[in-house]
């Protein structure tokens, strides 16, 4: 499989701390790939690198083999990565139905000429956009929201939301962080079902920030484990969760569970960075 | 009569610079304390052309919009390539309303602080009304477009308006000429229509009343604003307050609209979206 995307000793440190730590991974094309951490472990920091939301410290980033280090965002969207955010970032104050149209528009010429007088090329194009925006709506299953407000949404259909405007910007990759957040276990399911579905139908490469175990578990391969900005482990999911240094490093700090005594190397690594922080 | 005509001339006229601001702030979210110095620009270039180059009417009058869209330009693009941030725009505007005036203050052919006299008076109500209409409509076209709805995504959220592929400069700067150009426009009308025309016509307190118009007739709206600055003309005329009342009576309103409606006249909503949901509640009921 080819490498999508690529992320070479990527770093960034925010005054003296170091949010992500000489990271380099990739994401191949056509999976689903994971990424875990515990808080503050620079996932959405990766995610702010790749769109173009920060420059790296150092560090190459590479879609499809071609650097898009130092581009603007709308430029590395146009070259087909979008993203949704941890924190949901809608248009509130517009529909469901214009909130999926604004990034088709961006895609769809028009001259600025064709725009002020409105000419039936013009309307044209208001009348196909407005199809295939009502017809991501439908995949994401809210069309019956698409004259609503956005922020009159239900929080979990805001998610679905937010998805599908990041699917009319039609990426090769799709960055989710933390879809799932403050979904309960059936939601959880769904969505992940939701995920694999849009894998597949729009042919689009994943790379997904997650809490839930469970959903990670299930759809991504591979997952990419982070600590402290650092790349802790790669590997299928099954690996990852037998591997000792996740095992301390996130899952037995997040489920103080006693394993935090069974891997001495992970919290060695905790101190050595937290007094490097400060 | 006459008198009723020229008021209402005059407040359509305004109406054409308020919703040029409009699409600045009221859709793309940016604040500009000078927008009044691009309706000077407009009547200063238009009336200079009639005035000593005998230039037709129609010509000046664009030829007065595309000279503000060119100086907005000139403010546009060093400040507002800022990322997230509007202030950096918000103070150069600030700062050229008042160098504007004092360019026009020491020109010759502004004829200075005087002001230029005798402009022949051209302008008509049915003009003003043709230019009102067409700009109106361009404006909703605008808004209708991948430019209108970039601006909109931006004022919404601009991060999220870039992750949508919208292009934060060219947005903006988009936005800024085509409502200086409207400003323009009405510029050329006002300067034919009063025919008479002085520097401290297009200061900050201009300015302030366009903005306030504008946030009292509601963000994100065409007709709330068109509405607002059509009151803040007409009401005082009609009330036939002296003129060191007028001011207060201006602010009355302000303060009145604020208090019972925060959001302005029609904040984010269209006078037809009113109609719209009545009927449609009744038809539910
Ligand atoms: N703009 C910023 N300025 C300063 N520090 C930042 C900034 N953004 C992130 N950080 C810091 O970088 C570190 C990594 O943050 P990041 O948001 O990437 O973590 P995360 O893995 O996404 O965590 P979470 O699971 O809580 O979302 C944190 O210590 C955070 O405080
Ligand atoms: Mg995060």
């Amino acid at each position: 499989m080819a490498h999508l995307l690529e992320m070479e000793n990527l770093t960034k440190d925010f005054g003296g701390i170091r949010a992500v730590d000489s990271l380099t991974c990739c994401v191949d094309e056509g999976s689903i790939t994971g990424i875990i951490g515990p808080n503050g472990a620079g996932k959405t920091t990766v995610f702010n690198l790749i769109t173009g939301v920060y420059r790296p410290t150092t560090g190459a980033i590479l879609l499809e083999g071609a650097s898009i280090v130092g581009d603007r965002p709308d430029v590395i969207v146009g070259k087909g990565v979008t993203r949704t955010f941890q924190n949901i970032r809608l248009f509130n104050r517009q529909t469901c139905l214009e909130n999926v149209m604004t990034p088709l528009l961006q895609r769809t010429p028009c001259s600025l000429f064709s725009a002020l007088l409105r000419t039936p090329h013009a309307r044209r194009v208001d009348r196909t956009v407005r199809a295939k925006a009502m017809s991501l709506l439908v995949a994401m299953g809210i069309e019956s929201y698409a004259d609503a407000k956005a922020s009159t949404l239900p929080y979990g259909l805001q998610r679905k939301l937010e998805i599908a405007r990041a699917l009319a910007a039609e990426p090769k990759l799709l960055l989710l962080d933390e879809p799932a957040a403050g979904m309960n276990p059936e939601e959880t399911r769904s969505l992940a079902d939701l995920i694999a579905r849009v894998h597949a139908d729009f042919n689009v490469s994943i790379l997904l920030i997650e809490h839930h175990m469970d959903l990670v578990m299930n759809i991504c391969s591979p997952v990419i484990v982070m600590n402290f900005g650092a790349l802790l482990a790669v590997g299928r999911p099954d690996e990852v969760r037998a591997d000792e240094r996740v095992i301390g490093a996130y899952l037995g700090r997040k489920k103080r569970d006693g394993n935090k005594a069974a891997a001495p190397e992970g919290a060695e690594g905790e101190d050595r960075h937290a007094g490097a922080r400060r | 009569m006459d008198y009723i005509l020229s008021v209402v001339t005059l407040a359509a006229i305004n109406m054409i610079a308020v919703l040029g601001l409009s699409i600045f702030t009221g859709f793309t979210g940016l604040f500009s304390f000078g927008h009044a110095a691009f309706v000077g620009v407009g009547a200063y270039a238009s009336a200079i052309l009639t005035y000593y180059y005998y230039v037709p009417f129609f010509i000046a009058l664009v030829a007065g919009a595309f000279a503000a869209a060119a100086v907005s330009l000139i403010i546009g693009v060093p400040t507002l390539r800022a990322k997230l941030r509007s202030d950096y725009f918000a103070i150069a505007i600030l700062g050229f309303g008042e160098a504007f005036r004092v360019i026009l203050e020491n020109l010759e052919i502004t004829n200075g602080a005087r002001g230029l006299p005798g402009i022949d008076s051209f302008t008509t109500l049915p003009i003003v009304l043709v230019a009102l209409a067409f700009s109106v409509w361009i404006t909703r076209n605008f808004l209708k477009s991948r430019y209108g709805v970039a601006c909109i995504a931006i004022r919404e959220d601009p991060v999220a308006a870039e992750m949508s592929g919208v292009g934060l400069f060219r947005t903006r700067l988009l936005s800024l000429v085509l409502s200086a150009f409207l400003c323009g426009l009405s510029g050329g009308l006002m300067a034919h229509f009063l025919s008479f025309i002085q520097p401290v016509m297009f200061t900050l307190v201009q300015s302030t009343q366009l903005l306030a118009a504008v946030i009292a007739g509601g963000m994100g709206s065409i007709t709330g604003p068109l509405f607002a600055s059509f009151l803040f003309i007409v009401l005082p005329e009609a009330l036939r307050v002296a003129n060191m009342w007028r001011l207060v009576a201006y602010g009355l309103m302000l303060v009145l609209i604020m208090i019972y409606r925060p959001q302005g006249i029609m904040g984010y909503q269209e006078l037809p979206d009113l109609f719209r949901r009545k009927i449609s509640r009744s038809g539910t009921k």
